[in-house]
């Protein structure tokens, strides 16, 4: 049974009175313990697609079901609180609170928890050694490196334990070692701690990581 | 981590910005404490009116006399007490800057109609047995550095001649909405002296003091004292004291509302100076507030975030205000002359509006950049460049 599936989706935006599509009947299922690549050129609607898997966005037509829940039927509400505890997102520029240390960054979903301060503590610390920054928790965005942002980026993903992991350019703003040690790292989420992980990019090398990867052309699947 | 170290955090993140909207809030609930204190100040005398009393004067105006004959009429009037009287003496002591009120007063009962002028029964007794004794307030006394036995010297403008006054006693006022910048002195002085310079002038007071039992009837012992006095030559007006003192300051109406007017724009001017931050604040942020949606934060997570940003620059700022009004407001009362303002008290009721005004005004400035976070798509969130 596959843990995420995407049937007929279509995405439309408005402008004026001219109708753009972006994504036109797209259908596929994932597996649990899947590593998805979502290829394709610059606005082919990769980026839409896993916005619209990751609740973040609602598609115009069709319907997209992870771990069972039909999440086009959800209001705002409850999309929020079901991307809490389903989705971990790995954005390309990292989006770190400048104001909060790695630490604090990567507490931040736990504090929409039940959890104690004590679990919480754990759970971070167990997110950022597993990422390779232990050492680090103290440090704010700005006194990290470009790869260590985005691994304190990774560790909050992961912190809550989602049901998937969905990354949009994970190493689009990193040089070619940073770019490696985060597709590895990735790697490792999906075979050792069997993370289903979903990752958009145009860089061949980061795709071939991937388990599977389906292309994107002007809104369609290829 | 707590969701309140994240706003905490979020307000010092421009460290210059927040402590100018701080600055700037703690400087507009100062004038705005200061102005309302003048006001109140101003008021001073209408509020601290007695209900139990009423005073009788010229039907005509306040600057004509009554004959002192008026007294033992008025006290047979059903429903009054005791009656007393006084007139205005203005005068010059030392020069026409220095100002304060002056009254010849009934000294046989003045101080039994003015519980507020606590004064000792002796000094009482040596102004009745002196005449020209005479009891000063307490912050005239500190001001002109004046004890008893001192001679006062007073030249006439009202009343012409040279008048010099001793100083029998120093009364204090009941509490601190008290004047106590009055000059008060044996009226038989000064009629005394009328009679020898302008005896056409002797025997008449410039108004009755009238303490009633009863504040509820008022309106029917006014009535009846006036009715008194009907198609006489000097016909009278009696009213409350607060309607005599409301008199005096409704002289200065316009300047009042101007003032009070200016106040109440200050709380507008504090609410833009939040809202100019808190908009400037939100529109650098929205993309983080799109991550932090993102990562299954509520609308009501965001309005707490920007609220209680708002909230605490309100607060301190406001804080801060408060606190530097009550120094500022105590040293205006020490350099300006007491008897400017007899009163200058920063009332808990001027606190509790300063305070309220800029919570109010944090509550304000956050709501539309609150709603401008909650109702931004994520997507588009995400596309701005912070």
């Amino acid at each position: 049974m596959s843990l995420v599936s995407v049937q007929n989706i279509s995405k439309s935006y408005w402008r004026d009175s001219q109708e753009i599509r972006v994504l036109t009947n797209i259908s596929f299922d994932i597996a649990e313990g899947d590593f998805l690549g979502l290829m394709g050129p610059s606005g082919s609607g990769k980026t839409t697609l896993l916005n619209l898997i990751a609740g973040i966005d609602k598609p115009t037509k069709g319907s997209i079901t992870v771990s069972s829940t039909d999440i086009s039927k959800l209001n705002e509400s409850e999309l929020a609180k079901w991307r809490a505890r389903h989705i971990g997102f790995v954005f390309q520029f990292y989006n770190l609170m400048p104001v909060l240390t790695a630490f604090e960054n990567v507490e931040l979903p736990l504090l929409l928890s039940k959890l104690s301060k004590k679990e919480r503590r754990e759970h971070v610390e167990f997110a950022l050694q597993i990422v390779g920054l232990g050492d680090r928790v103290h440090h704010y965005p700005k006194q990290l490196s470009g790869g260590q942002e985005q691994r304190v980026a990774i560790a909050r993903a992961i912190v809550t334990d989602p049901t998937v992991l969905v990354a949009d350019e994970p190493t689009g703003d990193l040089d070619k070692v940073s770019a490696e040690e985060i597709l590895k790292l990735l790697e490792r989420l999906n075979t050792e701690f069997k993370k289903t992980i979903i990752m958009v990019t145009h860089d061949p090398r980061a795709a071939e990581r991937a388990h599977k990867i389906r292309h994107l052309d002007k809104g369609e699947l290829s | 981590m707590h969701i309140l170290k994240l706003i905490f955090k979020n307000m010092l993140r421009h460290k210059l910005r927040s402590f100018l909207t701080v600055l700037g809030i703690a400087i507009a609930v100062m004038a705005f404490g200061l102005m309302r204190t003048v006001i109140s100040s101003w008021n001073s005398g209408v509020e601290a009116s007695a209900a139990n009393r009423l005073v009788t004067v010229h039907a005509v105006s306040f600057i004509y006399p009554l004959p002192l004959s008026y007294q033992d009429q008025i006290a047979k009037v059903p429903g009054v007490r005791k009656v007393s009287f006084a007139n205005w003496f203005q005068g010059i002591y030392k020069d026409k800057d220095q100002f304060f009120a002056r009254f010849a007063v009934d000294p046989d009962n003045f101080f039994d109609l003015y519980p507020e002028v606590v004064v000792s029964p002796k000094e009482k007794e040596a102004m009745k047995n002196q005449r020209n004794g005479c009891i000063i307030g307490a912050k005239i006394a500190r001001t002109y550095n004046l004890k008893i036995g001192d001679l006062m010297n007073i030249d006439g403008d009202i009343y012409p001649g040279q008048w010099q006054m001793q100083v029998v006693g120093i009364y204090h006022g009941r509490d601190e909405t008290s004047d106590e910048t009055w000059m008060l002195f044996n009226w038989h002085y000064l009629d005394e002296g009328l009679k020898q310079a302008s005896p056409g002038r002797a025997g008449q007071v410039g108004w009755y003091i009238v303490d009633i039992g009863d504040p509820n009837q008022r309106a029917a012992i006014s009535a009846a004292i006036d009715n008194l006095f009907t198609n006489s030559p000097a016909e009278t007006k009696t009213q409350t004291e607060k309607e005599f003192n409301q008199s005096f300051v409704s002289m200065s109406g316009a300047i009042l509302t101007a003032i009070d007017v200016v106040s109440f724009v200050i709380i507008g001017i504090i609410l833009m100076i939040l809202m100019n931050t808190m908009v400037m604040t939100a529109r650098e942020r929205i993309r983080e507030y799109a991550v932090l949606k993102t990562l299954g934060f509520s609308s009501s997570h965001l309005v707490s975030l920007i609220g209680g940003e708002s909230l605490l620059i309100s607060s301190i700022g406001g804080a801060l205000g408060v606190a530097i009004t009550f120094p500022i407001t105590s040293g205006i009362h020490k350099v300006v002359p007491p008897q400017w303002f007899p009163v200058f008290n920063l009332e808990t009721m001027t606190v509790v509006l300063a305070a309220a005004s800029a919570l109010l005004a944090g509550v304000l400035a956050a709501a539309f950049p609150a709603t401008r976070a909650v109702q931004t798509k994520i997507v588009d969130g995400l596309r701005q460049i912070g």
